[in-house]
């Protein structure tokens, strides 16, 4: 099981869903300059909105059927709170201070938190979330968890989708003019509420097909999920170059990788055997942060801002 | 006939201060008007408030009959008025090309505008030799030069040019301000916003002289460069 390929993998199904999740924040951020502190909340509520639909399918519906529905309604859930978020408590504030839309961001969280827990029926424990058949499948040496297909395939689709649509569409085109220059963007014609109406949407979506996959993979639905998983998405997205894209994308996997390595290989460092394991994961996920902070403020594919002048 | 811009008592303030302080002029269609004055005037102001970027306190703007002051910054443009900004604000990481189909954001004529592509081309051939380059690479004239052919692209019937000579090599100014009169030959009408008093007001039918926020002296391009107090105040004379 300790195989490096095995860990590789691990990494690489766990960066795909921070990846999926920093999206938002990164998106959010390259648009608005602000840290949606939220947002690991709108992940956790497309995990209970997905949920939600599977209750409410009628008994021994074929979870190939259900699945589909499932990220629908966990979309849609995530993504009209994304955008009521954004309109009725950031845009409110968006030419104020910027401490003011970040204590927001962080109330707003613990409000998304504390409804479900206290409404969601049952939520004040974890809520068993359903499993895809079949697996485990072994390629080689690595072992490979259905749900963990999944994850990979969604994120792909998703990410080429995305980058797709920012480099080819109109309105991809009118959100990279936003996120460079937003006064001069509203100048050429571009409604840039519009855009950042969009930028949240999409986020949320994200977020919401990333809460399917975590349902899958880990059984478990939970009101506080959203906490840890943002934090590392957070993390992953200002590793990779918090506003870009392809940062959110390289950082989620990069900071995947290193964490589950780390968990498996400090642990055979003379002197080190305490740090292994997966307790210490978090450790050295954000000891990575400091050192690629250190060396790259910018983040891996950051770019100076110096050329906004 | 009535002006193509009219601007009656407009008031702009940010927060308690007030950076305009009731303001009217007109600019008729096929002229050029140029706004000019020291730093804090109040001229970028102006031109910002015209384009809907800030919401005036009072006052009354009407553009080709229509009034202004409700309207959203994204929608004016489509009504034919476009603003070249302060400082150029070329879209950086985009390139050439991208920047001037930007301009025609709103234009739905596919084949018209990659004539007016080609046409921006033709008036700054160094921008078509570089279409495929990130506009950020580009020189500060030549930047300018994108400015103002990104802003031509929304084919309009006012183009408000601000500060177009800021920064530039006194080689590069007089190709702009070159620019400026052949933009006029062909009929644009062009109000223009200027610290460099002697160039605006040399190609200007009229000017205006603004002083922490109020006009303070109006007359025809030739008068006010004549004008015993502008060259004073203005044009380094004593």
């Amino acid at each position: 099981m300790n195989t490096l390929p095995q860990q590789l993998a691990n990494g690489l199904f766990l960066g795909s869903m921070y990846g999926l999740i920093a999206i938002g924040y990164t998106m959010v951020y390259g648009i608005v300059q602000l840290i949606n502190f939220a947002h690991g909340e709108i992940f956790m509520t497309g995990g209970f909105g997905a949920l939600t639909v599977y209750t409410s399918l009628p008994d021994g519906t074929s979870i190939w059927v259900a699945l589909p529905l499932m990220v629908i309604g966990g979309s849609l859930v995530a993504v009209l709170i994304a955008i009521g978020a954004e309109r009725f408590a950031y845009r409110p504030l968006r030419g104020a201070p910027r401490l003011a839309p970040l204590i927001t961001a962080i109330g707003l969280s613990l409000a998304l938190q504390q409804a479900v827990f206290n409404w969601y029926p049952k939520a004040d424990n974890a809520l068993s979330f359903p499993q895809l058949p079949g697996g485990p499948f072994h390629v080689g040496s690595i072992s490979i968890q259905s749900g963990d297909i999944f994850l990979v395939v969604v994120a792909v689709i998703c990410m080429s989708g995305l980058a797709a649509f920012v480099r080819t569409s109109r309105t991809g085109r009118a959100m990279q003019a936003t996120a460079q220059d937003p006064d001069t963007a509203q100048l050429m014609g571009i409604d840039t509420n519009r855009i950042i109406v969009i930028a949240f949407a999409i986020g949320g979506l994200f977020a919401a097909v990333a809460a399917v996959a975590s349902g899958l993979k880990y059984g478990q639905v939970k009101y506080d999920m959203g906490f840890q998983a943002g934090l590392k998405a957070f993390t992953a997205a200002v590793l990779g170059g918090i506003g870009n894209i392809y940062g959110a994308m390289l950082g989620g996997l990069v900071l995947g990788i290193a964490e589950s390595c780390a968990s498996a290989y400090i642990s055979n460092i003379p002197g080190m055997e305490q740090l292994g394991g997966g307790s210490w994961a978090n450790v050295w996920a954000f000891v990575l942060l400091i050192v690629v902070l250190l060396v790259r403020p910018q983040g891996l594919l950051g770019e100076r801002v110096a050329d906004r002048a | 006939m009535t002006a193509l811009l009219e601007v009656e008592d407009l008031r702009v303030a940010y927060g308690k201060i007030e950076a305009v302080k009731g303001i009217s002029f007109s600019v008729e269609a096929g002229q050029i008007v140029t706004l000019i004055g020291t730093n804090g005037a109040g001229k970028t102001t102006t031109l910002r408030t015209l384009s809907g970027l800030i919401k005036p306190v009072a006052g009354r703007i009407v553009f080709d009959g229509q009034p202004l002051a409700r309207v959203p910054a994204h929608k004016i443009v489509s009504l034919g008025l476009a603003h070249s900004p302060e400082g150029r604000h070329i879209f950086p990481r985009l390139t050439i090309e991208q920047n001037l189909q930007l301009g025609a954001f709103l234009r739905k004529d596919s084949a018209g505008i990659t004539k007016d592509i080609q046409r921006a081309y033709e008036l700054f051939p160094i921008l078509g030799e570089r279409q495929k380059q990130a506009a950020g690479t580009l020189s500060g004239g030549e930047q300018q030069m994108l400015a103002m052919g990104r802003a031509l692209m929304c084919q309009p019937k006012l183009l408000m040019l601000d500060e177009p000579s800021m920064g530039l090599s006194p080689i590069m100014m007089q190709k702009i301000m070159h620019t400026i009169v052949e933009l006029k030959a062909q009929g644009t009408t062009i109000l223009l916003v200027e610290q460099n008093a002697q160039a605006a007001l040399s190609l200007a039918d009229q000017g205006h002289v603004m002083e922490i926020g109020k006009i303070v002296l109006s007359g025809t391009g030739s008068n006010l460069l004549h004008d015993e107090s502008v060259r004073k105040a203005y044009l380094g004379e004593d």
